[in-house]
């Protein structure tokens, strides 16, 4: 199975992903730059986090005209993989893949802390060794994580149990507080109809190495390379 | 010719940027302030090689496709010659 990182200007978490892919995952990985558009080599794309485009005129605005967007369009189309974290969540509902967007976080400040998350649900490729339930922590770094959706949307989103992760309290428990940025209902992570597009703020490649205080992320790419591997 | 583009954030959509500089200048001492929105505004100069007509129908296609995201803001689109 073979993982594409895809490289925006501004892009800073690539080489994280790259790291985790390549060194803890154990499989293939290449830098996609925004410019290539050829896909056909990769089980899954990971858009990283960063700041692509400087995150002029609004986050993920301008990433989203990147010729590999239409790529990623296609492959998101015909089932792959394709997981958005932090600016790639932000890319992805710009391009209109997950549906939504992520405004200015509630309380102003950039927010670069661990925090809890709740496994909500297991029927997607990136959760299925997870544990609806399972409180996860992982670090978040942005300004811009606050989602918003109308009620039309928000009712989908719930229905079809597309909410993946929701921010937490260090027992589960859902809270004003631990909802760091004021999402609608504590949601951290969405996924697409078809389940196989996830967007989270999150940062589960920061988080798995017990040496960065976590390692917890681990189980986002442990799913995804188990439901390859089942294929 | 240039257009005129403003973006704004939809109502009920959260502005913490613009409850911030109500509150400083509420701390300045200016009365009778009941809100503060945010918003963006941009100047397209155009090449004049459009009427009024086809000119404002570009600016709205750029405003409604790069400018504004649907999902949160409204826009509106001035043509001036």
């Amino acid at each position: 199975m073979k993982f594409g990182v895809i490289v925006f200007p501004g892009s800073n978490c690539d080489h994280d992903a790259y790291h985790v892919i390549s060194k803890h995952v154990g499989q293939p990985v290449d830098f996609i730059w925004h410019r290539d558009t050829d896909l056909s080599d990769y089980d899954a794309v990971i858009i990283p986090g960063g700041f692509s485009y400087g995150d002029y005129l609004r986050a993920g605005a301008l990433a989203r005209f990147s010729p590999v967007m239409a790529s990623v369009r296609e492959f998101a189309d015909r089932g792959g993989f394709v997981l958005g974290i932090c600016n790639g969540f932000q890319i992805l509902c710009e391009a209109g893949l997950l549906p939504g967007a992520l405004i200015r976080n509630r309380d102003l400040h950039f927010i670069c802390r661990h925090v809890r998350v709740r496994v909500e649900t297991t029927e997607t490729p990136f959760t299925t060794t997870l544990r609806a339930g399972d409180v996860l922590s992982l670090p978040v770094a942005h300004a811009e994580g606050n989602y918003v959706c109308d009620d039309e949307t928000f009712e989908e989103l719930a229905r079809e149990d597309r909410i993946v992760f929701r921010y937490c309290e260090a027992g589960g428990e859902l809270s004003e507080e631990s909802n760091v940025n004021g999402s609608r209902d504590s949601i951290a992570g969405i996924c697409s109809r078809a389940r196989n597009v996830l967007g989270m703020m999150p940062h589960p490649e920061r988080a798995c190495e017990d040496l960065l205080g976590s390692s917890d992320g681990s189980g986002v790419f442990r799913s995804l390379t188990s439901t390859l591997a089942a294929l | 010719m240039k257009a005129k583009v403003y973006v704004t954030l939809k109502p009920g959509v959260l502005d913490p940027q613009g409850k911030a500089i109500q509150h400083s200048v509420e701390l300045l001492g200016y009365e009778g302030i009941a809100d503060v929105r945010q918003g963006k505004y941009f100047e397209i100069a155009l090449d004049g090689s459009a009427d009024e007509a086809r000119a404002r129908e570009t600016a709205e296609a750029l405003a409604r496709d790069v400018l504004s995201n649907p999902i949160i803001e409204d826009f509106r689109v001035e043509v001036e010659a």
